[in-house]
């Protein structure tokens, strides 16, 4: 494991109790606030020490309390992104960028020019932050970050403070970083859309408490999930390939279950894209529905269901290797004989898409 | 300028060379203190705070006394000063320097305590995880946010130092060209008959002094807070 943390810490009346392994690739801290995310960050970065436990980076222990193990902040050697992007007033743009090559005594200005063009920075780098809009200075927080050259990149929920065209903005250079940084990235979100765009690893966090956690297809295509991540967020993340744009401005995209059509989306043919599709976005047919407007129509098997306290009833369905959600009212479930077992079709009413990692990305234990 | 006389004239220059060394030689001790008062976490910060307001509060004849009793040839540190460097601070313009770094200090100190309780603790924090020592987020994160601060603390010290008048009079008594700073001059002058001429020339100096200091600190902190906001 990458990453392990199995920390305890009292905070006044709130417990941390927190232990889990990160793997290579994006892990998600998911949780309301107060659920003890950024305490975990704080306590791998080292600004806040814990009561008791080990955190240990690759064979690197950083905190040992059995041991008296604690490596002080700065010889952890990691990146934190902050939620507000903390740069230093006095200092220009590319002096804030090499700050960290300096203190740790790193010679010369590093990947400066590629982490600069990767974040679109470049134009930008003899200015002050004060003369930096909030989705600039977040994108030099991250560069400043990585040109310290760190061994695990902490993420603060970085676009929390970002109106939705910043973070739309700043959304690609994140899945670039994922793609191109090497290191691995715990961030920390309460926001399913990034979960579902960035994450490969899901650690759900809930009162100071992991409440699960795993591969992020699993987690959010289980239903008993459901419950944290709220009805109207709720839904799977799958793979797919693109396999062709064809001339009325369709592209064909092929998951491991069928074959999906979606309005082009800008990705060359032989590439992987992150599809994420919301369980109240699925309906089920008994039959395979014809004459129908929606385009993507999967065959599946119900694999179970799950009642909730209203109306709902979330069906987990197999296609394929993947795994959906719907939501679909007890009524129908009852009208369409759903049965844990049963064969139907998944009538997909919108699909959202996303780049995955390279090779693939996503994965399922 | 002949009216002024000699005599007053050397009190104009020692007063400036009192107040420039007083200010130059406390001022790293200051920005220590500053910074533990501010940030620190250590037990007796609040004895250590009192002891650094203790010359504003107490009569300046009382600290001055104390001053001559510890630092006099006769007194504990003084005659240790004496039998190892030959150096002695009563009744010597040093010792007025002494006497008006010690009365200025918790002005100084308190400006600049000021300066860093309004520097961010995140962007020390940053600072540290992007893997900077303590000392090294102090000078290059804390130091040049609190430049103004700095200057500030420094004016304000220089000009108590100016016009410091208990303590050192107390303390280097009032010998013309050696002790006889502004304040002690214009008393001197009160005292005889037909002083009063030079006393209120030396008045309107060290009100100058004063409002020029506070003028150039003003100055000088709005140019170096624009050079940090890079506004």
């Amino acid at each position: 494991m990458t990453l392990s943390v199995n920390i305890k810490r009292r905070l006044g009346d709130f417990a941390l109790d927190v232990s889990f392994d990160a793997p290579d690739g994006v892990t998600v801290l998911f949780g309301r606030s107060g659920s003890g995310k950024t305490s975990v960050v704080n306590v791998v970065a080292g600004l806040l020490r814990p009561d008791e436990g080990r955190i240990a980076l690759h064979d690197r222990v950083l905190f040992d309390a059995g041991a008296g193990v604690d490596v002080p902040v700065h010889k952890r050697r990691l990146g934190y992104v902050f939620q507000e992007a903390r740069l230093f007033p006095h200092m220009s743009v590319r002096d804030n960028l090499l700050y960290g090559r300096k203190a740790s005594g790193l010679k010369g200005q590093g990947d400066l020019r590629r982490v600069a063009q990767m974040l679109g920075i470049e134009g930008l780098l003899d200015r002050r932050p004060a003369r930096l809009s909030g989705g600039e200075a977040q994108r030099v927080a991250i560069g400043r970050a990585l040109l310290s050259e760190p061994e695990i990149l902490l993420m603060d929920e970085p676009l929390a403070a970002l109106d939705a065209p910043r973070k739309a903005e700043i959304l690609p250079y994140l899945e670039r970083l994922r793609a191109e940084s090497g290191c691995p990235i715990i961030y920390v979100s309460h926001n399913l859309a990034e979960v579902a765009r960035l994450a490969t690893h899901l650690v759900v966090l809930e009162d100071g408490k992991v409440l699960k956690d795993g591969a992020v297809s699993d987690l959010l295509s289980d239903p008993s999930m459901v419950r944290v991540f709220g009805v109207r967020d709720a839904g799977s993340v799958l793979t797919a390939q693109v396999v062709d744009h064809a001339d009325d401005g369709v592209t064909e995209l092929k998951v491991s279950g069928g074959t999906l059509w979606l309005p082009t989306v800008p990705a060359e043919v032989g590439s992987h894209l992150r599809v994420r599709i919301l369980a109240q976005e699925v309906l089920i047919a008994a039959d395979r529905p014809v004459g129908l407007s929606a385009l993507n129509v999967l065959p599946v098997t119900v694999l179970s269901m799950k009642r909730g306290d209203g109306p709902g009833v979330i069906v987990q369905l197999k296609a394929g290797d993947d795994t959906l959600l719907a939501r679909v009212t007890r009524r129908s479930a009852d009208a369409l004989g759903l049965h844990e077992g049963g064969t139907c079709f998944a009538v997909l009413k919108s699909v959202a898409v996303a780049p995955a990692d390279v090779g693939g990305g996503l994965q399922s234990g | 300028m002949d009216y002024l006389g000699q005599e007053a004239w050397q009190a104009v220059a020692l007063s400036l060379k009192v107040a420039f060394w007083a200010t130059v030689l406390s001022l790293p001790l200051g920005i220590v203190t500053a910074y533990a008062l501010a940030r620190g976490r250590f037990v007796g910060r609040q004895i250590l705070n009192g002891l650094v307001l203790v010359p504003l509060i107490m009569p300046p004849v009382v600290t001055g006394y104390l001053l001559l009793l510890t630092f006099g040839r006769q007194g504990p540190v003084g005659g240790l000063l004496y039998d190892w460097f030959g150096v002695t601070l009563a009744f010597r313009w040093t010792g007025a320097a002494l006497a008006a770094a010690i009365m200025a200090f918790p002005l100084m100190v308190r400006a600049i305590r000021l300066a860093i309780e309004a520097v961010d603790p995140k962007l020390e924090d940053a600072a540290a995880t992007l893997g900077a020592s303590r000392l090294r987020v102090f000078c290059t994160v804390t130091l040049p946010l609190i430049a103004p601060g700095i200057i500030a603390g420094a004016v304000m010290a220089f000009a108590k130092a100016v016009g410091e008048f208990g303590a050192t009079i107390t303390f280097v008594s009032n010998i013309p060209g050696q002790t006889q700073t502004i304040p002690s001059a214009i008393y001197a002058f009160l005292q005889v008959p037909g002083g009063e001429n030079a006393a209120l020339t030396l008045v309107v100096i060290s009100i100058t002094l004063a409002l020029g200091a506070v003028a150039l600190s003003e100055w000088l902190a709005r140019r170096v807070a624009h050079r940090i906001s890079g506004k």
